[in-house]
């Protein structure tokens, strides 16, 4: 296997400048053949283990998907989607893992206010910090793919992390070295790319005409990619984004608004300033404080779930 | 399995029916998505639900639970009539040509010979025509009214599309489709793997399941090719191991058979099953039969097994009846005939059929004892779990012993696999507690019955006296010793074909050694091999593989004799040549048979000396017709399950299994299709293995709660929603769970009735990290297969309806 180990790092949530002396890797991925998937959860079930998760025990809702879905105990999880496909006659059962894409534009590191919460290495993994993690929950808004969820014990952001602890030591993923049935393969992006175009070919010839790569170009590509039978429809899988992009929001947040909040603040600071000159000091309640965050991101939820697929 | 998991990869089309193998084996799965990925296979799947597998499949044909012979046998008529069989495959290597004794008719369901008060057939038609030679009379062209080919074809003229349709409920288009896929293997390149599993042995005519899929696979030319066979996928990591050590009461190990109390001595004990070869030139290889059965003697009792005394042959118990399955046990326990248990590694309270009879018999048992690395609800079953077992403790006496035992990662050992492997194992970790491996458990009771014997003394107390215990540590015999036990050694020195003697105290290199005069001992024949005088043969692990043939010699060992591919001499046409030069396995160099596999053949016996490629059987062929093998008859017939929605079509006078065996009790407790309408099947899930994850979180977590599958058009039927509880019953019992309405079960359509099939997984009870639940036991009937007595499982009638929570989960 070749060496994938860096965990140098590309990108850093609520940082300016590059990190110095990036070493470009070669870039990661991992790639998940939903035609070959049993929905066995052998890769649930090796994530929990690997991670050292333990969900609780639920409940069955009258589907197969348990958890019901993902949580902070939960990285990765099968969807199971019945489908009547009309032009056939026949019925499918898709079968979609779950779980972090690993954009290469992340939405969730663009919009975390947290210098450092999220990182980006050079072999394209996202990973979150949780000692870095303030809890505010606008990864979750930022993700088009609607993935990181956020602990009710410790008020912090998790999700797959692509096993960059395995990878960073030449290790595939463990829900990659679980899977039984090599739907789960993991390599170089390039490899990757060039095995979904064999799989490709074959399901054209078992019929399925629009199969093909689910990589998609709104987030710059992904690290986690699908092989789909019907790749003209990738909401089929569970509400897959058709065309996932990052919210609009986010980009407000990290243009525009930025530098207008930054200016603002500068302003209000030298506004403060000469009120504190020529009024004397003002006392702002911390309640307060922490009221107006909770407003902002509320306004930004709103916002957001207006846009996102269903 | 004829073949192995690995060979699965060289198939042209799989077909899996009977079984769930990307459910119940994705391990092994993994096979068939290589041969799907690499070698352009097609992968077909048949079964009442759609299922993980047919997820993946090229073709999904739905089925009525119980109907598979219908179905196969109209795959069979559609080769014959289309002309897709591998001929000279069938000429050469079959029975097709042998004719049958006057006398032998089929009518009415019956085949000649029936007792209606017996519930048994005198089969003394059910045989071949022998000539003046002593042989069985041929007709190679085929042509003869009364040869096999000629009663095949019109045994199953019954069973045309439409009638399939009838019986079956699947779709005419979607069976000859499956059928036109099937018969692309009919030439002599291409081939079909079989993959099946308890889906066809859990019914009242589970073995002749096995067999309709054996006559295709005959006609088909596909039994002995690389990615042909018919592939049982077995349902532990050990079961393949339990029956070649002869775990069942009416074997011993290597498929010899536990004598009956007709069998006077051992002279006409041996006489019944040394069967001699009924074609000139056939190898007929029981014959060795007395050889494998002396070694085991000797084995068993060392210097007390002698000729004077027919090699201890009285030391064996005698059956009375053909066999002590467990529907039988139970049913003598609720009779209070059995009244001790010893329960190691299973559960059968939640296992066997009819769980409230279960109860009632353990409630008769003085006591049992249950041996078990984990907790069991058998070993509670006295336990009052309100509704979830709802019994009076204070009404039960019966003393309750359990002894815990070690897991399989924390001692070492041998498992035997689906592909006939056994592999060597090394412990991972020490037990916990009070944990001892069952060997020591047995061995231990052994020493205490024995020294109770030389005590006090007992009624023919000379088996156990006698019984040979050589081991180093005497209450604790290792697993190598067993295994060097399993393998043989000679007694007495002993001198081969060429010449060349081994002496006494030697391991033997494999079971052609064995003799019949006391000089060799071998616990289990088949197993002889594995471990040698040069070491632990299952402990290899190379996997080089030479010719990426996936059969990679030298990782493990394979019974028989390190054979990957069984009868594979059928690889090749009668002259030696592979059939295909792509799936050549063996071949005649001119002077012995060479290749990538052990051959199963005489090494050198050329291929004009016109001997069979099935050297185990007596004709040297595959069987299209089974003579009086088996006890239901030689070809399979359509009968309905016990319990079936539906009439027998065919045959109306016949509806279940006519000799299909059934107590009393058990055949009151049948419900009909007037109170109970709907088809009922079992099953696993991947999430889960039995009853034994359920003390693990993550399986738990992975798949928490009972469920029933069920259509949606039933659900809206029955005024049921998606994840509400509902109430299955049948006249046995009643339980709740969580209802999964699904478009993969969806109404059949037989004979113009509307079948509604109702699945039930199998993983809960009221022990365990998941949420308390039933065993689909609760609801099953106590009938069996006619030849191996596996209860019906798969398929009985059940009534559903929308239901309040249970107690526990009220909020």
């Amino acid at each position: 296997m070749a060496d994938y180990s860096s965990l140098d790092i590309r990108q850093r949530s609520a940082s300016t400048g590059t990190p110095p002396d990036i070493r470009r890797q070669q870039e990661v991925a991992k790639l998940i053949d939903v035609s070959k998937c049993i929905g066995c959860k052998a890769c649930q079930s090796a994530c929990e283990e690997w991670n050292d998760l333990r969900d609780d025990v639920g409940i069955n809702v009258g589907v197969y998907d348990n958890p019901h879905d993902l949580t902070a105990k939960s990285w990765t999880l099968m969807r199971f989607t019945e489908y009547e496909n009309a032009e056939t006659n026949n019925l499918e059962w898709l079968i979609r893992k779950d779980g972090c894409m690993h954009c290469t534009d992340p939405g969730c590191l663009k919009a975390c206010p947290s210098p450092g919460a999220i990182v980006q290495y050079s072999n394209g993994i996202v990973d979150f910090v949780e000692d870095h993690c303030i809890g505010c929950g606008y990864c979750v808004k930022g993700c088009p793919f609607n993935i990181p969820r956020i602990s009710k014990t410790d008020n912090k952001a998790y999700k797959c992390t692509l096993c960059s602890d395995r990878v960073a030591v030449g290790q595939a993923p463990a829900c990659a070295k679980a899977c039984p049935t090599g739907s789960i393969m993991f390599g170089t992006k390039e490899a990757m790319i060039e095995q979904a175009n064999d799989r490709v070919v074959d399901l054209k010839s078992r019929g399925f005409d629009k199969a093909g790569l689910y990589d998609p170009a709104g987030v710059g590509g992904t690290h986690v990619m699908y092989v789909l039978h019907h790749a003209d429809k990738p909401q089929l899988y569970a509400g897959l984004p058709n065309d996932p992009k990052i919210s609009p929001l986010v980009a407000f947040w990290k243009g525009g608004a930025k530098v207008m909040g930054l200016a603002t603040m500068g302003f209000a600071a030298l506004a403060g300033f000469f009120h504190y000159v020529t009024a004397g000091p003002n006392e702002v309640e911390a309640e307060e404080e922490e009221e107006a965050i909770d407003m902002k991101a509320r306004g930004a939820r709103r916002s957001a779930d207006e846009i996102r697929p269903s | 399995m004829t073949n192995l998991w690995m060979d699965i990869k060289h198939a042209d089309v799989i077909t899996v029916m009977g079984g769930n193998a990307a459910e119940a084996h994705p391990c092994g799965f993994k096979w068939v998505v290589e041969a799907k990925a690499h070698n352009n296979a097609k992968l077909i799947v048949v079964d009442p639900r759609f299922t993980r597998t047919a997820s993946v499949a090229d073709l999904y044909c739905p089925i009525r639970q119980g109907t598979d012979i219908a179905f196969l046998s109209g795959v069979a008529k559609y080769l014959i009539d289309n002309d897709k069989l591998q001929h000279r495959y069938v000429a050469a290597y079959s029975n097709a040509g042998f004719v049958v004794k006057e006398g032998f008719d089929f009518n009415e369901g019956l085949f000649t010979g029936y007792s209606e008060e017996k519930r048994d057939y005198d089969k003394s038609t059910w045989d071949y025509e022998l000539g003046p030679d002593g042989f069985a009379v041929v007709d190679e062209t085929m042509q003869h009214p009364r040869c096999v080919m000629q009663l095949l074809k019109k045994h199953i003229a019954v069973y045309t599309p439409e009638m399939v349709e009838r019986i079956c409920g699947s779709p005419k288009e979607t069976f000859l489709k499956v059928c036109q896929m099937i018969a692309t293997t009919s030439s002599p390149d291409r081939t079909m793997a079989s993959l099946y599993a308890l889906g066809w042995t859990q019914h009242s005519k589970g073995s002749q399941n096995i067999r309709a899929m054996c006559i295709v696979q005959t006609l088909l030319g596909n039994i002995g090719q690389l990615g042909g066979g018919m592939q049982a996928l077995r349902g532990h990591s050990n079961i393949q191991g339990l029956t070649d050590l002869g775990l069942m009461s009416n074997l011993i190990p290597g498929y010899l058979n536990i004598p009956i109390e007709k069998d006077a001595n051992y002279a006409d004990y041996i006489s019944k099953r040394q069967f001699k070869p009924l074609r000139p030139g056939q190898m007929s290889y029981w014959q060795n039969y007395n050889k494998f059965f002396v070694s085991f003697q000797k084995m068993m009792w060392g210097e007390h097994a002698t000729k004077e005394n027919d090699w201890a042959f009285d030391y064996l118990p005698k059956l009375d009846v053909p066999t002590y399955d467990v529907l039988r046990g139970f049913e003598l326990a609720k009779q209070g005939k059995m009244t001790g248990y010893v329960i190691q590694g299973f559960n059968p309270l939640m296992t066997f059929p009819n769980r409230a009879k279960m109860t009632e018999a353990f409630s008769k048992m003085k006591f049992i004892v249950v041996m078990d690395p984990l907790q069991t609800e058998t070993a509670r079953f006295w336990e009052n779990h309100g509704e979830y077992n709802d019994v009076d403790s204070s009404q039960i006496q019966t003393e309750v012993f359990e002894l815990p035992t070690t897991l399989f990662a924390e001692e070492e050992g041998s498992l035997s696999n689906s592909s006939r492997w056994l592999q060597w194992h090394w412990q991972a970790q020490e037990a916990p507690g009070e944990c001892k491996p069952d060997i020591e458990i047995m061995s231990e009771l052994h020493l205490r019955i024995k020294a109770l014997y030389k005590r006090d003394g007992g009624a023919f107390a000379d088996p156990i006296l006698n019984l040979s215990w050589n081991y180093a540590t005497e209450d604790s015999p290792t697993p190598v010793e067993l295994a060097r036990e399993l393998n043989g050694y000679t007694v007495a020195p002993i001198t081969d074909a060429s010449g060349a003697t081994t002496p006494a105290g030697k391991q033997l290199d494999g079971f052609a050694q064995l003799k019949d005069d006391g000089s060799t001992a071998c616990g289990c024949w088949i197993y002889s091999g594995c471990y040698t005088e040069k070491g632990n043969t299952m402990a290899r692990r190379d996997n080089t593989d030479p010719g990426n043939k996936g059969i990679a010699p030298n990782w493990a060992f394979a019974w028989p004799a390190n054979r990957r591919v069984l009868y594979n001499r059928a690889s090749c046409d009668p002259e030696g040549k592979p059939w295909s030069e792509r799936k050549k396995l063996i071949e005649w160099n001119g002077k012995q048979w060479v290749g990538f596999d052990v051959p199963d053949y005489g090494v050198t016996v050329a291929p004009d000396k016109n001997m069979g490629p099935f050297i185990l059987n007596q004709e040297g062929v595959a069987r299209l017709w089974t003579r009086g093998l088996m006890r239901d008859g030689p070809f399979p017939t359509h009968y309905e399950p016990f319990e079936s929605p539906m009439a027998n079509i065919p045959f109306p006078k016949m509806k279940g299994n006519p000799v299909s065996r059934i107590f009393k009790g058990d055949l009151a407790d049948l419900g009909t299709s007037a109170e109970f309408p709907y088809a009922a099947t079992s099953y696993r899930l991947t999430e889960h293995f039995h009853q034994w994850t359920k003390h693990s979180r993550i399986n738990a977590i992975l798949q928490p709660e009972m469920f029933v599958e069920i259509s949606e058009q039933l659900a809206k039927e029955k005024g049921i929603v998606k994840g509400d509880w509902v109430r299955v019953w049948s006249k046995r019992g009643s339980l709740k769970a969580k209802a999964v309405v699904t478009k993969r079960i969806k109404p059949l359509n037989c004979d113009g009735k509307i079948v509604h099939v109702v699945g039930l997984p199998q993983h809960w009870g009221f022990i365990g990290k998941t949420r308390n639940g039933w065993h689909p036991n609760t609801l099953t009937p106590v009938v069996g297969d006619a030849n191996t007595e596996t209860p019906e499982y798969k398929a009985w009638l059940v009534n559903i309806e929308a239901t309040t929570p249970p107690n526990d989960r009220v909020a």
